[in-house]
Order: structure tokens, then sequence, then C-alpha cells
């Protein structure tokens, strides 16, 4: 049976393909930021998923005003990067798992969740850039990728609650799928940042820190904000953490946080990443081992809180 | 008719770009997503005004464009995402528009985002009802973290605000 081991969350800045694309990504500037990707290219080397869901936005690249759906599942066999506007990224193109995503799309329609299928589409910065930051500048992306892009650039886009339970219909679809693959859920975008209007520039790391604390902890709590509080707090274009909420329901109630990087500013925007485990269940022994000291911490603790009450 | 009031028109310096403004701003954002194609790049450069007739713009969306008044697009229905693609036909970076819209200069937005970015404090609310932090997220998780940092989160927020609303 397929199952979600991980879950991957991480902004998306387009400069930060540029630097890639430019290989700037040893100036100091750059490299503040792209340093603390080293580890999580490290753990995805060892964690090495079968396929990979990247929940991500496009911006006016494969849609445009004409349609927007809200959710829209990526069911093609490839995704080829997009133009958006100085040719498209030197990066090679996504290649799909078309029948997975055929059937989470059967599953979640059946649980309600009305996504669109879209079977030709190209991918932009939204998805490439987290794509190397996890993975580096690979002639080949490592393994398949199903896109599934939300829209939230159309005020409103889907609630923070309609997220999680997205990725809970995602969890369940996956775990359905009959084949052995291990699979990890990307959720893209944020942290705090406008980048129009008079306001544009803002950034809040105090909302930010608490939201990946919250996002381990009681994501349930982050899927009650609503989305005034984002656009006010977190920027109005900070409404995109939505989208981690789709990567944080697809994963189980509790989890161990394995890797945390946050630094601002990159461009405009504050740059947040977090890699979050399930604990394991037959999982490869490297995971094993890391989910197995946080448990016997909390049978520590437990112990030693159950000694002093007794 | 007039524009329907919204919780988030609240927000100050902030278009958010809702139902009502993406179809009053529809053929902005699609006379932007035209520029995605070189020839109508060199067609809109060639002339403006003449280009522009083709998506059906008031004439202040017109005026907008050819001003290029950023705030002015977005208040009229016109998307960040979009209109920057008009930004790059004119060559410029979208730290030349940001520097636009905020009414300041490159360089100092810039060393504005290296000191840290805009802070959130004063710039909640335009009635000031709104000045505090939301509830939601703005507190840790219950178990969080250790016991400085929650000192800390607790203390901060209050003593920022009055700092801020002193100054002002």
């Amino acid at each position: 049976m397929a199952r979600i081991i991980a879950g991957v969350a991480s902004s998306h800045v387009p400069p930060l393909g540029a630097a890639i694309d430019n290989k700037q990504t040893e100036e100091p500037y750059w490299k503040r930021v792209f340093s603390g990707f080293e580890k999580s290219k490290e753990w995805m080397r060892q964690t090495r998923p079968d396929v990979c869901i990247v929940v991500y936005n496009d911006h006016a690249s494969a849609f445009s005003v004409e349609i927007v759906p809200t959710f829209a599942l990526g069911c093609a066999a490839e995704f080829p990067p997009a133009d958006e506007g100085w040719g498209p990224r030197p990066v090679p193109v996504v290649k799909g798992h078309p029948q997975l995503a055929a059937h989470i799309a059967q599953s979640v329609i059946l649980d309600e969740f009305d996504i669109t299928v879209v079977n030709k589409m190209t991918v932009d910065h939204g998805l490439t850039v987290p794509m190397n930051l996890l993975f580096g500048s690979p002639n080949e992306w490592p393994c398949p990728v199903i896109p599934l892009a939300v829209n939230v650039v159309l005020y409103p886009p889907p609630t923070g609650h309609r997220c999680f339970m997205l990725g809970r219909a995602i969890r369940k679809a996956v775990e359905a799928y009959p084949e052995d693959l291990r699979v990890v859920v990307f959720g893209t975008g944020g942290m705090s940042h406008q980048i129009s209007g008079p306001r544009a520039g803002l950034i809040n790391s105090k909302f930010d820190k608490a939201f990946l604390d919250n996002l381990t902890k009681d994501p349930q709590k982050l899927a009650r904000i609503p989305h005034l509080e984002y656009m006010r707090e977190a920027g109005a274009e900070g409404i995109e953490m939505v989208m981690w909420l789709i990567m944080r329901g697809a994963l189980d109630d509790k989890v161990d946080e394995t890797y945390r990087f946050y630094t601002v500013p990159a461009s405009n925007t504050a740059v947040g990443h977090i890699i979050l485990e399930n604990r394991a269940k037959g999982a490869k022994a490297t995971g094993k081992r890391k989910a197995a000291a946080p448990k016997l911490k909390r049978a520590a603790a437990r112990a030693k809180v159950h000694r002093i009450h007794s | 008719m007039a524009r329907e009031q919204h919780d988030y028109d609240d927000i100050p310096g902030t278009f958010v770009f809702d139902q009502e403004r993406s179809r009053q701003g529809y053929g902005i954002n699609m006379f932007c997503m035209s520029l995605m194609a070189d020839e109508n790049r060199k067609a809109f450069k060639a002339n403006e005004a003449e280009y522009l007739k083709k998506f059906n713009l008031t004439p202040e969306q017109t005026d907008a464009v050819l001003k290029r008044d950023y705030n002015r697009m977005l208040e009229l229905g016109g998307n960040i995402y979009f209109t920057a693609k008009l930004g790059a036909t004119d060559g410029h970076s979208f730290r030349h528009l940001a520097a636009v819209m905020t009414g300041s200069t490159q360089e100092h937005y810039a060393s504005m985002m290296l000191a840290g970015g805009r802070s959130v404090e004063g710039n909640r609310s335009r009635s000031g009802k709104f000045d505090k932090p939301g509830r939601v997220a703005a507190r840790p998780a219950k178990k969080a973290s250790t016991p400085k940092a929650r000192k800390g989160k607790a203390a901060k927020p209050k003593a920022k605000t009055r700092a801020k609303k002193s100054k002002k």
C-alpha cells in the first residue's frame, strides 16, 4: 500500500530560482538562504520518496484570469516549465504520476472535494523553486511529481480548514492505492510577505514563527485562522500559507519535526521551511531511528509526570 | 454602484484582488497577460494607447496603464502578478515596482527589506480598531518551545504597539 511518510513546507520566492539559474547561490545574500536547505537536500537524498505531491500556486503562468480553478490536480504524464516572461526556467520537465493522480482525483471527488482535473499544464516557479531547494539541480528530477495547484491569487482562496481537510482526503486516497509507494507531500508558498500596494514589504516574523510552531503541534488551530488574519498579519500574499495546511492535513495528527529553517528576507519575502515526518510504521531504518528518540523521551516524560502526581 | 465594503478594506495600503476587482479588472489583466508574447510587447510599445483599445479598458484604467500608476491599476482590478508583466515589458525589476507602489526609492526599499521588512506594528488597521495581533496564530502553541520563548512572546507585542503609537 502507498503511504505518506513526510511533509515538507517551503517558500517559493521567484528570485531564488533566478539565483539558481544565474549561478549566484554562493553570493553572500543568497548563500544565507540556500545554506538553510543543505540539510534538507541531504534528508531528501536519504528519504528517496517514490512520488511527491507538490501543493503550490500558479502566478499568472498556466492560468490567467480566464479560468481560475480552486484546486487543480495535475494528472498529466509531464509538466513542462512555464515561460514566465524570461523564457522557461532551465530545469528538467516535471514527470507526473498519472495513475496515482487519477486514483487521487477519483477518491477525493467522492469525498466531496470537487477538484479540477488538469491534463495539460505548465508549472512555474511556485513548483520548480521548492523542487530545486530540496533536490538541487539534477538533470532529471529523481521522482515523479503530482502538482496540485491551488488558487491563492483571486480572493477568496479556499479556507485553511478546507485545505486541511483536503489534505486528509488525499491521505485517505494515497493509503488506498495498492502499489507500495512512499509519498512526500510539499506545501509551498509563504511565509509572510506582501508584494502589492503601498504596504508592500510587510514581514511578520512573530506570526511566521508561531505558524511554524503550530504547524507541528496544533495544526487544527491554524486551520481556524480566517483569511482576514493572514492578510492583516502576514501580508496580502502571505495568505499562500493556507497551502501548507493541505500538506499538514495529509500527515498524521502527531508528527516529528525533523528540521526547520527561517530567514528574512529573500527579496520581498520571509523564507520559511520545515520538514515533518510521520512517526514510523515500518519506515526505512533511518526514519525509524529518528522517530524512536522522541518517542523514548516522551515515554520518559510521561513516567516522570506520573511519579510527581502519584 | 459603489464598491461593496469588506472587512479587509480596513487593512491599510492593500488592494485585495477579490471577485469584484477581478470582474472590473479583467481587461487590465488580460492585457498584461498578452505581454507574455514578444510580438505583443512590440505592438504595445509601438503605440500603447492604440494597443490598449483591444482590451475594453475604462478611461481610468487606460490612464493608469499609460501613466504606469501601479497602485491605481490594483485599485481598478489589476492583480500584481499580472501588472508585474507590464513592469517586465518596460524592462523594470520587481524592486522598481515595489519602490513605485510604496512611494519609496529602490535603495530605501531594499534596505528596509534587509532590516527585516516593513513592520506589521502600526500597519494593521486603517480604523485603528485592529491594532493588536490576531487571536489565533500570534500565540505560540500550548506546548510550544522553551519557557524563555514563551515569556518573550507574551511580553513583547504590547510594548511594541505602544512604542509605535507614541511615535505617531
